[in-house]
């Protein structure tokens, strides 16, 4: 079962630069909300920018973690 | 439709698509929402007025196995505007506090409107029930 720790960390560790908060809003560790911040969203559409974070998890998502909400900003500063 | 490679599921939801300037794929119904999220994008829908069609994708899972392969992309609900997906629940959710979501739907007011006109004379929702086509 993820959790929101181990989400946080395959988000930071996949996405270049990417700051992420990850809450497990049920404490079920199935459905999670995560902010993530990352320079490498620039330019690229919100839908573009969400996928990128799906893709941190293929599969996995609709499967063991049922939902995650995703907010994606670009940072401001380098 | 008899050959081995058709598959009638995946064209029969590139066909709702195609046929449909705004149609949500959803878990439940507009009027029974069967998933807080599909709630939330019915909600942010019906709140700016635009018409939808909406596909339930619960009574089989090869509709949700069928629109992700079209979509790429992995959760539910799935809002496509013109053939074009524009989101789940959350994209919905940012374009609508952004007052972005009227406009996407084309549910504006014309450029050419008087502009004393009131913003709050978009027809009401009209959801069509076009679940049992996908089966």
């Amino acid at each position: 079962m993820p959790s929101a720790q181990e989400l946080k960390q395959r988000i930071e560790a996949a996405i270049p630069g990417a700051s992420a908060e990850v809450e497990d809003l049920t404490g079920g560790g199935d459905h999670f909300r995560a902010v993530i911040v990352s320079n490498a969203f620039a330019g690229h559409s919100r839908l573009d920018q969400h996928r990128m974070v799906y893709d941190v998890f293929g599969e996995e998502v609709g499967g063991p973690i049922h939902a995650l909400s995703i907010t994606t900003q670009t940072g401001r500063e380098p | 439709m008899t050959d081995e490679t058709s598959n009638p599921i995946r064209d029969a939801i590139q066909t709702a698509i195609d046929d449909h300037d705004v149609i949500l794929f959803m878990k439940g119904t507009p009027d029974a929402p069967a998933c807080g999220f599909s709630a939330r994008t019915v909600a942010a829908l019906q709140t700016v007025g635009a018409p939808f069609a909406a596909v339930d994708i619960l009574p089989d899972p090869r509709i949700r196995e069928e629109l992700s392969a079209i979509s790429a992309w992995p959760t539910i609900p799935q809002l496509f505007v013109k053939g074009e997906l524009v989101g789940g629940c959350d994209i919905v959710t940012e374009m609508y506090e952004a007052g972005e979501l009227a406009q996407t739907l084309g549910v504006e007011a014309p450029e050419g409107a008087p502009a004393e006109a009131p913003a709050a004379e978009a027809p009401g929702p009209a959801p069509m029930g076009i679940e049992n086509r996908l089966n």
